[in-house]
């Protein structure tokens, strides 16, 4: 498809016409991005509505349906209030630095074998770098706001995703060490074969702590002190309205999408069918059948699917961490076990310890 | 050696995962949300509403003007004048409850020794400015007259209570 396109814009320059196609790549991502975005916002009404016996929202369009788009025209069609005593420059600047590293990570993420926008050598490096950034927008946000809950949430928020971010890179070494590669569509690769070979096994520990870090950096339940709606009133955006306030949640969202989307391609085996090695060969090839048993985008939706109900599931089971219990958490349990786990880790690929690493 | 054993609980999450198939199991309950306009809940006959003004069979108003309710409201929503009419009956010429003092504790039905002001089921009213929340004798009676049937139906099964 993507030729016949080229082909059918070969009137124009060279240079343009790359642009073009690039520029299409980044919405056919983006737009359907958002829209997941959109329908997560309803899905974790509706899941928390369930846990809590409640049906949750059903009233616009049939069983709720409509609901996201009702609460964008809503959002886009209040006032932006702009605050006397904020740093407008910053204040601006603190969602937009919010969005920017949450959209552009998704860059680098492999849906399916080569279906990736960019495909660089390091997209894992790349991928934490660009989740990281995200904190600068919510500290430039508390900070610009000029207000004491905002200001405490930004800081709260700080600490709290510096320090997850150390368990969480240990973890990611750990799948380094295990793939031997920093590219993402490498370490799917690595895990072909059977269900038996997916990272999840032999990293289970890091698997798990990575799930829960993701869930801090995210700031969602139970690690939501940053935001904290009963102590400091909504932390970092209590002075957003309208869209910029929705800009927050778009970005948080997103990230949600991309922490589960990225657990589920390092640990879960990605696109790979978990019926590789069960199933004869012939019948996870060639159409049909095949083509739904096969290794496939649909299983990489599935599996993030799955990780993005886990987050809403676990956001109504648990109540806020104490702020402290959370600093300990991070340090004093998390860090220390990804350490004893690397060790284990490369001791088992310098052993070549089956069935993962022979 | 209990200590240890919490270690290793915690350790491999026991407790969080016992919350998660708790919550788990609740995600396929059946739902109690009860969609209001359409569905409603099952509501005693004791219910204490807006308030409204009885007649007699004959059409007369059972009101006295004895000023007990007046008297009994907690809340002081209620004032009454009243009159002695050319029959030598004593009859209130003016009898307002103002719904925004009212506490709906319903003292001034029980009070009533001739059950004229009553309490009834129905509670979906609103007002547009202030004067449509007070009830004017008017209004009391015209609603008394609308839903007569129902209140003493509901006096009738609360009767064997009293």
């Amino acid at each position: 498809m993507l030729e016949a396109i080229q082909s059918a814009l070969s009137f124009l320059p060279d240079g343009l016409v790359t642009l073009l196609i690039i520029l299409l790549k980044i919405f056919a991502l983006l737009l359907p991005l958002l829209g997941a975005v959109a329908y997560l916002t309803l899905a974790e009404r509706k899941v928390i509505g369930y846990i809590q016996i409640r049906i949750g929202p059903n009233r616009v369009g049939p069983r709720g349906l409509l609901q996201p788009i009702a609460d964008a025209v809503k959002l886009m069609f209040k006032e932006t209030i702009l605050p006397t005593n904020a740093n407008l420059f910053l204040f601006i600047l603190g969602p937009i630095l919010t969005i920017g590293p949450a959209m552009a990570a998704w860059a680098v993420v492999p849906f399916d074998d080569g279906l990736v926008i960019a495909d660089i050598d390091a997209s894992l490096l790349y991928i934490l770098a660009m989740t990281s950034l995200g904190v600068y927008g919510v500290i430039i946000a508390g900070w610009a706001s000029n207000s004491k809950y905002a200001f405490l949430g930004a800081m709260r928020s700080a600490a709290q995703i510096v320090s997850y971010e150390i368990a969480m890179g240990f973890a990611l070494v750990g799948v380094l060490l295990a793939a031997g590669s920093l590219d993402l569509g490498e370490i799917v690769n690595a895990q072909q074969g059977s269900v038996i070979q997916w990272f999840m096994w032999p990293l289970l520990p890091l698997f798990l702590i990575y799930f829960i870090s993701g869930l801090a950096e995210t700031n969602r339940a139970p690690f939501d002190v940053a935001e904290g709606e009963s102590e400091i009133v909504a932390g970092f955006h209590v002075e957003y309205s309208a869209m910029t306030f929705s800009v927050f949640f778009l970005a948080e969202y997103a990230n949600i999408i991309l922490i589960s989307l990225l657990t589920a391609t390092m640990f879960l085996g990605g696109w790979l069918s978990p019926f590789e090695g069960i199933l004869p060969e012939s019948m996870l090839t060639g159409g049909g059948l095949g083509l739904l048993l096969g290794s496939g985008i649909h299983w990489l939706l599935l599996k993030t699917a799955f990780f993005m109900f886990l987050f809403l599931w676990i956001r109504a089971t648990y109540p806020r961490y104490r702020y402290d219990q959370i600093m300990r958490l991070g340090w004093k349990v998390f860090i220390p076990i990804t350490i004893v786990w690397l060790m284990v880790v490369a001791a088992m690929v310098v052993g070549n310890v089956g069935p993962w690493f022979d | 050696m209990n200590t240890i054993s919490n270690y290793i609980k915690s350790l491999f999450l026991i407790e969080l995962m016992k919350g998660l198939i708790l919550t788990g199991r609740y995600f396929f309950k059946r739902k109690i949300t009860v969609q209001y306009p359409e569905e409603k809940t099952p509501m005693s006959p004791r219910f204490r509403g807006l308030h409204a003004q009885r007649r007699y069979a004959n059409g007369e108003e059972r009101c006295i003007a004895c000023k007990l309710c007046e008297a009994v409201c907690p809340a002081l929503a209620i004032t009454i004048e009243l009159e002695e009419r050319e029959d030598g009956s004593r009859r209130t010429t003016r009898y307002d409850i103002d719904l925004t003092k009212c506490i709906y504790c319903g003292f001034c039905e029980e009070s009533c020794p001739v059950d004229a002001i009553v309490e009834t089921r129905h509670f979906e009213y609103y007002g547009d400015v202030r004067e449509d929340l007070y009830m004017t004798k008017e209004k009391l009676l015209a609603h008394g007259d609308k839903f007569e049937k129902q209140i003493a139906a509901d006096r009738a099964a609360d009767a064997k209570y009293r």
